[in-house]
């Protein structure tokens, strides 16, 4: 349960003889519980790529299926964290938690003992009864993150999560996410187009080229990690510090590099 | 012309300057026979006729009563245009193919005034509370379809995803997404609405009604009695602020809860 697999998948926006050719022949497979980043270009489609697998887009051509079945729609075994967290401004973070819940029909007492768990995941106990307005990005993006969560997804799918947070927030967020991940481990297809945290957050790093978007390169940070155990560090200052890291690092950067505005 | 901006004291205070001179020059008008004091009664005595038909009845009814009778109307009126309009204009602002089937219906509906509605109300719910009714809900209908429609329609795309993705039902959708997210627009429609459907209520009272403001002041005209013409026409602009005062008051209300506004 929870794999997630690109089949010759293309998409092009708007008629097919004037559209833009968004992404072009995407083949990969993530596996059960491996967290993929994608990192690429401005405008090279990858979000287009996560959208597709959550169901609000349809490929041109090929397919995408999640656990074996083919994608059809959207719906809660494929959660999404957005980038400008889409929560919902009238429902208190409670009641936002709730309505995915409500909607699988699962019986109240359930629903609040699935909340509190995530609630206390995310370090949200205290602002159950808070409108988001009244809260950061950083706690309105927690919340999003645990409404996703509380529908237990086989998959979750992050579109430049902290791209909207300030630097410091953000890298409290990444923190919080590994921790995250190690505790309650899913298939995560994450987009995002900053290097060191692709480098830090994913198994394996998908570099896109620019558009028409296709996969340049992937690359495996699974066994770096494993090999020098970047897991004995609690903060990324430190992992960030490791001679295997900055090795991965440059070596993403260079990739991105090649891809200028006039080399396609 | 402005140099600098008006203190609020002096605002008040050149409001009643203005308010001062027109009721001079009223006054004047008529004291000085240039206007026979019959067609136009000085600002005393329609305030003596306003007090003096708070219990004495014209028509069949003291002024309280008649204003009791047209706003029983308008209620019924109003509500009604809400309750049929706000959920139809969510609707069509959901399902496109309802949209594509009702849209072309209600933009040739859009130009028939409520007033022109009189005769057809006439025929067919007479003069008691139906046909005013009916043509309140003429005036009242449109502003309540068209806002709850543009705000179904223009909430933010990124909610509606999210909803989707959390498998949210239609009627769900429609009730907790929609209808919340449009909440801004819709009272702002009900506000139209409602001075549309005041306005449309005195229009049809001239005509098919027997009893309300309206109805009295076309007795009145009957009778040749300017003051109690001129009274009616007093007691609608009133009500007819005090109705959006109150509507202002509930809107800024609920803005302020959902926290859009401070």
């Amino acid at each position: 349960m929870g794999s997630i697999r690109f089949d010759n998948v293309s998409k092009i926006f708007g008629r097919n003889s004037a559209g833009i050719k968004a992404i072009d022949d995407i083949n990969l497979e993530i596996a059960e519980r491996e967290f993929v980043a994608i990192v690429g270009p401005s405008g090279c489609g990858k979000t287009t790529c996560l959208r597709i697998v959550a169901g609000f887009e349809q490929p041109t051509s090929g397919t995408v299926s999640v656990s074996g079945k083919q994608v059809q729609g959207p719906g809660p075994e494929r959660a999404v964290v957005f980038q400008h967290f889409a929560l919902f401004p009238w429902k208190t973070v409670r009641q936002n938690l709730d309505l995915g819940l409500r909607n699988k029909n699962l019986p109240k007492s359930q629903r609040d003992e699935l909340i509190a768990s995530a609630l206390r995941l995310m370090n949200l106990e205290s602002h159950a009864d808070a409108f988001p307005h009244q809260l950061s990005g950083g706690m309105q993006q927690r919340v999003a993150i645990a409404r996703a969560y509380v529908l237990d997804p086989e998959v979750l799918l992050m579109d430049e999560p902290f791209g909207a947070l300030d630097a410091q927030t953000r890298v409290a967020m990444q923190e919080e996410l590994v921790r995250l991940t190690r505790v309650n481990p899913r298939t995560v297809l994450f987009i995002t187009h900053s290097v060191e945290e692709a480098v830090y957050l994913a198994d394996r790093v998908v570099i896109m080229t620019r558009r028409p978007g296709r996969i340049k390169e992937v690359l495996d940070i699974k066994s770096a990690r494993n090999a020098e155990n970047w897991n004995r560090f609690q903060k990324i200052e430190d992992v960030m510090d490791q001679e295997s890291f900055i090795h991965l690092r440059t070596h993403v950067w260079r990739s991105l590099r090649e891809e200028k505005p006039d080399n396609t | 012309m402005m140099d600098r901006p008006l203190r609020l004291r002096e605002t008040i205070a050149w409001g009643f300057a203005g308010l001062g001179c027109f009721l001079g020059i009223w006054t004047l008008l008529t004291v000085s026979g240039l206007v026979p004091r019959q067609f136009l009664p000085t600002p005393l005595d329609v305030v003596a006729r306003i007090v003096q038909l708070l219990t004495t009845p014209f028509a069949g009814a003291t002024l309280p009563q008649h204003l009791a009778s047209s706003f029983e109307r308008y209620i019924v009126g109003v509500s009604l245009a809400a309750l049929v309009g706000i959920p139809l204009g969510l609707l069509m602002g959901w399902f496109r193919l309802l949209d594509d089937i009702l849209a072309p219906i209600f933009e040739a509906l859009r130009f028939i005034a409520p007033i022109a509605w009189v005769p057809f109300a006439a025929l067919w719910f007479g003069t008691g509370i139906g046909g005013p009714v009916m043509i309140i809900f003429a005036g009242a209908f449109p502003p309540c379809l068209i806002n709850a429609y543009r705000g179904a329609r223009f909430v933010d795309p990124r909610l509606i995803e999210a909803s989707r993705m959390l498998g949210t039902s239609h009627v769900r959708t429609i009730a907790e997404i929609l209808l919340p997210a449009s909440v801004p627009s819709i009272v702002a429609g009900l506000r139209v609405a409602a001075g549309l459907g005041w306005q449309s209520l005195v229009g049809a009272e001239l005509i098919v009604a027997a009893a309300g403001v309206g109805f009295m002041m076309v007795q009145a005209q009957a009778n040749v009695s300017t003051p109690t013409v001129m009274a009616g026409m007093i007691a609608i602009g009133a009500a007819g602020m005090l109705i959006d005062v109150l509507l202002r008051q509930g809107e800024a209300l609920i803005l302020r809860r959902r926290g859009i506004s401070a």
